[in-house]
Order: structure tokens, then sequence, then C-alpha cells
């Protein structure tokens, strides 16, 4: 799959890059029809779970009944946090018309990297934790780095690269941590590096309920909003990744913009799993490090429409289906539901999204012949 | 090393003469009997390892076909993972209740299903098809865990993540006279074994190979091998095929001529999707005899890596899967310890080395005899390779021959760029 097999412009600039002057009237349909399809895939799970013979008013039922727990709303954020980060990580590169599918090669390594080195670092609190996160930070750009360098360089569809390198980090890390990282004076199954000394942790914000990490998350959000949107390079990421020749023009370069997108997205991703480092189980482990997260924040991403508050709502909802699942084993649902739920949301949300972009278009279409037929007849 | 593999790859997919190719398969055959006499890795070519490569190719290369026949078509399919994974479950499903026949059909089918999904969302709805692709593996994976948890939960040694053991299997068949299968109830000799046993110059590995295919064979491998040729027939000697292939390289002159593009890509992804499947339920039903989650272990993934260097070619395809299926069945066979494996790269490497170096090409000389110089350090110090590093060959391979060789490459012109019905004035 070389470049040409990708459409430079193709559904993907359109989805992820609106480009409709009146701002307001977009995210109103947005909402509108983020909505719809939310309100679709309910109603396309609700019809699963009836056909294979579980009660869907049962199942709703409960997970509504969450929603009044004050705890769940702790256990929504926490699961949001890591959602955020990826979703953000992936939308850094849907801004540049960039697929990266290997936020979950990259955290992953990002996470083993951090924790290992702080196992080894004695510093003061704040010092200690920052860096932790200055690590992973590092780590995740340069495994995207390598992306961006078969990209720019080579020609390597980046959707490809980053698929690759997921599988290659997942052996690469097994390796590294069972020859070098592993602490082996754990015993058991659980198998970890060294414990981070207790400057590396980061507090929780309600003890045992909700990390500090959610208000990184937040942080991360908001600066990422500032400098896509609100700063020079912003513009110019948004408008290589709209049209890279048309921004080429104007001076700005592709290549650049490509490599710059990839190494953010990938330092973004490095945080994925730090509220597990930093928060958690203070280290890294194959069975204690949560995996996953990115592919679930390739749905966010799609979910948010790559906009910081889009993904912070999305986060938050998927945050929120996944702390029912015990509920919902509770009341004899089987809590799998929950995942296929947020992959019909996801498809069905791109679906109505590209139908609504495709009215539009049409209607802009309709008012431009109008328009013309006008002037022709004054 | 991964070069090396790289370009004997190549050597097979760059269309040259017939002899040539046969020419590099007896050399290789050569180099590697050589290095089986000198260190006494038998396994090099033993019909154990062959066997075991076999079964191993399959599911990847059906994998790669159904990449195949989503991209001809004009279809970016990143969700043959996700295909695979509903291949696993159906099938198991299917063997476990009415045997394995039916298994492989429910297979099919639940590939299909995948299929017709990505179908409807990228060619109905026209969505970005890596989206849906990538939608379509989380969807495929938590979908039969759903299902798992209806279905096998409760059952004995089923469960959540796998389901009961199948108690028919697929006839396997010894090859008579050669391999050592009965005619009717009476024996017949092990020819191709009894001379593998000699271990002679180039005849022990030859028999080794043959005998490798021809000795436990599964019907099912048989069948999916034929398969290649059956892709290579349809879609480059038939008429509907022309019309396959014309909707991935020109969908607007294909629909001038009358072609029904959006029907033909429709087709195009139910088979894909039916390929995918069946090497999902090759896995749960030939590979194993029970479904058990994770159990395709980015196979999908393996199969579009092939299917990429394979240049969108059948027999591209056939080739490197062979290629993974060989280095993981060797693994398999003999270990950690491969390291005969590297005296062979070695070797391989030097002469490709030398030759370009006469050739004047330097650039490829130079590359050849660093790797050369690497399977050499290899070959002299590592004594055990980590299980974890071997694992990620394939993509390795892959990157590496993206990244030096995509000239040579030529997927479909439009696979990925969406279509509407006239849309190309």
């Amino acid at each position: 799959m070389s470049d040409t097999a990708v459409a430079p412009s193709g559904p993907l600039g359109k989805i992820l890059t609106p480009s409709r002057a009146s701002g307001l009237r977009t995210s109103g349909t947005t909402l509108a029809s983020s909505l719809i399809a939310v309100l679709i895939a309910l109603a396309i799970s609700a019809l699963m779970l009836f056909i294979t013979g579980k009660d869907p008013v049962a199942a709703f039922t409960t997970m509504i009944d969450t929603a009044k727990n004050s705890d769940k709303l702790l256990e929504m954020m926490r699961r949001a946090t890591p959602l955020i980060f990826s979703a953000t990580a992936v939308a850094i590169g849907f801004k540049m018309n960039i697929f990266n599918i290997g936020v979950e090669g990259q955290y992953l390594f990002a996470a083993l990297m951090a924790a290992e080195a702080g196992s080894h670092l004695s510093l003061p609190g704040p010092l200690h934790v920052a860096a932790i996160l200055a690590v992973a930070l590092i780590s995740g750009a340069a495994w995207a780095g390598i992306s961006a360098y078969l990209k720019v360089r080579k020609n390597v569809h980046e959707v490809i690269s980053t698929i690759m390198l997921n599988y290659i980090a997942l052996s690469f890390i097994q390796w590294i941590f069972n020859s070098f990282f592993r602490d082996d004076s754990v015993e058991g199954l659980n198998v970890k590096t060294t414990i981070i000394a207790e400057s590396g942790w980061l507090p929780d914000i309600v003890e045992g309920r909700l990390n500090s990490m959610f208000i990184i998350a937040l942080i991360v959000v908001a600066i990422f909003w500032v400098v896509v949107y609100r700063s020079r390079f912003g513009f110019k990421l948004r408008a290589s990744g709209y049209n890279a020749t048309a921004a080429s023009t104007a001076g700005i370069s592709a290549t650049k913009m490509t490599v710059i997108a990839l190494l953010l997205s990938g330092a973004v991703a490095g945080l994925v799993a730090m509220q597990s480092v930093l928060g958690e189980t203070h280290a890294y482990g194959p069975s204690a490090t949560p995996i996953q997260l990115g592919f679930a924040g390739i749905t966010v991403a799609l979910l948010g429409r790559n906009h910081p508050v889009g993904i912070v709502v999305a986060a938050l909802l998927f945050g929120f289906l996944d702390s029912t699942s015990a509920q919902l084993q509770l009341a004899e649902v089987p809590n799998s539901i929950v995942k296929v739920m947020q992959a019909i949301i996801v498809l069905t949300v791109v679906i109505v999204n590209e139908a609504a972009v495709r009215r539009a278009n049409v209607r802009t279409a309709e008012r431009a012949r109008a328009e013309l037929a006008a002037g022709g007849a004054a | 090393m991964s070069t090396t593999t790289t370009s004997i790859t190549l050597a097979k997919i760059s269309m040259s003469p017939r002899k040539r190719l046969v020419m590099i398969g007896m050399s290789l055959v050569a180099i590697m009997s050589v290095t089986r006499l000198w260190t006494g890795f038998d396994n090099l070519t033993s019909s154990g390892t062959i066997g075991a490569a076999l079964r191993l190719t399959v599911p990847i290369m059906l994998a790669g076909l159904a990449g195949l026949w989503a991209e001809r078509v004009g279809i970016l399919n990143i969700g043959i993972e996700g295909m695979m994974i509903l291949g696993t479950w159906f099938g198991a499903f299917g063997a476990w209740k009415y045997g394995p026949w039916i298994g492989f059909l429910l297979a099919i089918l639940g590939g299909s299903l995948g299929g017709l999904i990505h179908a409807v969302a990228t060619i109905r709805f026209n969505i970005d098809q890596v989206i849906s692709g990538v939608v379509m593996n989380l969807l495929a994976f938590f979908g039969v865990r759903y299902l798992s948890e209806l279905v096998f939960v409760g059952q004995p040694q089923g469960g959540i993540s796998q389901s009961p053991p199948q108690s028919f299997a697929i006839p396997k068949i010894d090859v008579p006279f050669l391999a050592g299968g009965p005619v009717g109830s009476s024996t017949t000799p092990d020819a191709l074994g009894w001379l593998e046993e000699r271990g002679w110059f180039i005849i022990g590995d030859l028999s080794g190979i043959t005998r490798g295919l021809m000795s436990g064979l599964s019907l099912a491998s048989l069948i999916a091998v034929l398969l290649v040729p059956l892709s290579a027939w349809v879609l480059w000697r038939t008429s509907f095929g022309l019309r396959l292939r014309s909707s991935g390289e020109a969908p607007e002159a294909a629909e001038s001529l009358g072609v029904n593009v959006i029907r033909v890509r429709y087709i195009g992804l139910l088979i894909s999707g039916g390929f995918a499947g069946l090497g999902g339920g090759f896995l749960s039903i030939i590979s194993s005899s029970y479904y058990r989650q994770g159990q395709t272990a980015g196979r999908g993934f393996i199969g579009l890596a092939t299917m990429i260097f394979g240049n969108w070619r059948p027999s591209g395809i056939l080739g490197g899967a062979a290629v993974f299926g060989y280095s993981e069945g060797i693994k398999l066979v003999a270990g950690g310890s491969i390291t005969g494996l590297f005296l062979f790269i070695l070797i391989v490497s030097a002469i490709i080395g030398l030759i370009s170096l006469l050739q004047r090409n330097i650039k490829r000389g130079s590359t050849a005899i660093g790797i050369g110089v690497i399977a050499l350090i290899a070959y002299l110090t590592v004594t055990e390779v980590p299980e974890s590093l071997t694992q990620s060959l394939p993509y390795v391979i892959t990157l590496v021959v993206l990244a030096t060789a995509s000239q040579r490459l030529r997927p479909p012109a439009k696979a990925g760029v969406p279509y509407r019905p006239g849309g190309g004035h």
C-alpha cells in the first residue's frame, strides 16, 4: 500500500477537518448527528440483546442506575483518563491527515521505559514524577518517530508502519522486560519492574478512587486545543493536513508537519499508561499495565470528532459505559455488550457524520447553482 | 537477516523467467543441504519442519488472499484480523456442534458477515476504509466474547475466552509408497522417509521437504493451498475476474463499459471475508481443536503484510506466507536453537553480496555483506534466540521490504479511493 493507495484528501480529510464557515451551526449539526448516531447504536445494541435472549430494558436500567452512584462517577473519570490521552494522540495525527494506529505500541513502550527509568531515579517528589513523565513523552515520541522516518524518507504509509510497529513493540517490550527489567525478587505470576520509590508517585485526588492524572489529562487536552486551534503552528498543521499541496505553496512543508505531528502524537500517547505507572501499580507489568487502550483511543477520537471538548465528552461516555460492566454482570447481562456497544456507536457516528457531510455538500452545491443562475439572469 | 529473505522473495515475485526461479530454488536447497551437513542441524529441511511450516503457512496465506480479493476490487481491508476472529469463533462453534466440515462452512459465513459489514460501511455509506477496518477488528474481538459468554460459558471446558473442544477431526493423508500411507488395509513403504534418514547431500533434503508435504497432510490444507491457483485463475483468466480487477484499477472506466462496480465490490468483500473466515476456521479446527481468545495472534496483519510484499499477486502471497510459515515452523520444531539458520543466512547473503559486487551493484552488495556479518556474529555468539524477538520477524521484514523495495511494488491503482457511481465525468 504505497502513498497512492490512500487518497490524500479522501473521506478522512472530510471527516477530520470540517471546513465550513459557520462554526456555530456546524457544531450544532455535529452534536445533533452524534446524538442521533448514539441513539441508533443503542437501538442496535438493544436489538442484539433482545435477539440473544437478554432483556434490553433491564440492561439499560442497570446502566442508568449506575450513574446515580457517586463512586461510579469517580470510576468513570478514572477510566476516562487514559482514553483522553490516547484519543488526543490519535486526534493530533488526524489533524495532519495521519492515521496513527500505533498508539498501542507507543504507549506500552513508553510505559515500560518510564517505569524502569523511574525505579532507578531518586529525586525529590515533583521532580521525580516530572522526570518519569518526561521519559514517557520521549519514549512515546521515539517509537512514533520510526513511523515518521519511514513515512517521510521511505514513503511507507503510516497505517501499515504503525500496525507493524505495534506488533514489533509487543515482542520488543516482552524481550527487554524478561531479559533486563523484570524484578526477579517478586514471586508469582504478577511480575513487574522494580516498584518506583514513593517520591515518584502521583497523589490521588480522591483516595483510592481518582488520581491526579485526570487533571493532567484535562491540561493536555487544553494545550491541544490552544496549540491546534489557536496557534500559528496549529493553523499550519491543519492547513497541511487538509490539503498538503495547497499548503506547501504557502511555504508550509508537509514533511516537517508530518514529522512534528507524529512525534507529538507519540509523545501524548506515551502518557496513556501513566495513570497506572504513577498512580496505581507504580511499575510496569505485562498483566498489571492495561492494554488495548490505543485502539480504544481511536474510537474515542472518532466519536469526539477530534475536537478537544468532543474527546473529553466521548472519553467520559466510554468511561461510564466501562464502569457499568460490573453491575451488568450482576444483572446477568454479559458485560462484553459494553465493548460491542462502543464499537457500534463509533461505526454509526462515522456513518451518520459522513451522510451529514455529504448532505451539507449537496446543499452548498445547490445553493451555489441557484446563486449562479440568479446572477446569470441579472 | 530480514533483507536476505526479502531479496529471495523479491526474486520470486519479480516476473523473472520460470527457469531462473527453479535455479534459485535449487541453489537454496543446495545451500541448505551444505549447512545441514556442516552443522548437523537436521531440522533445516526435515519433514517435521516442513509439515509444521505448511500448517502455519495456510492461515497466513488465506489472510493474504483475503487482502488480495478486497484490494483488487478497490477496498482496503484492515479488518482481516477481525474477520479471522469471526472465523475462529464460528468455525469452532460449528465444528463442536456439527462436525468439522460444517465448522468450515460457518467459519466462511462468519468471515463473510464481517466482509458484509465492512462493505456496507465503506461502499454503501462511503466511510473511510481504514476506519471501518479498525472498528471491524474491535467489533469482532468483543462480539465473539459476547457470544462466548452466551454459548460457551457453562459448557464442559468452555468459558468466556474458550470453546469446548471438538470431538471430530478432518482426516489426514499420508501419500502411499512415498510417505508410507496405507493402501486399503495394507501398509506401503515410506520411500521418502527412508531417503530422508540417509541424509545424503541434496537428495536427503529434497526427500525431507517432499515428505513434509505428503505425510500427515490435512485435507483442509490441501484444499486451502489449491485456493491460490484458483484465485489466480478467477482473477486473471475469467471475465468475472477482469471486472473485479477493473473495479480496483479504474472503476470509472469499468462503469463506462457497463460493469456494476458497486455489486462487484460487494462480491469482492464477501469473498475476502470468506477467505479470512476460512483462515480463522483453519486455526480453530485444524491447528487446534477449540476456539481460544487471541488465537489469530495478528495473523490477519501478517497476511496483509504478505499481500503487500507479494505484490498483490497470489503467487507472491503464497511465497511470503511460506517464508513466515517456515520460520515459525522451524522455531516450533527446533525450539530456540536455530543457529543453523544463521549459517544458512550467512552463506546466502555472502553469495548474493559477491554476485552483486561483481555486477558493481555496490549498494546491494554491501547490504548483503553487512547482513552476512551480522549473521556470522549471531552464529558465533547466540545460542538461543529469544522467542519474543523471532515473533516480530514478519513485521520487521514487511517494513524493510516497504522501505527498500516499494518502487517495485504495484498496488491496485484505486485501492482505498472511495467511489460513487456516476462520479467520473
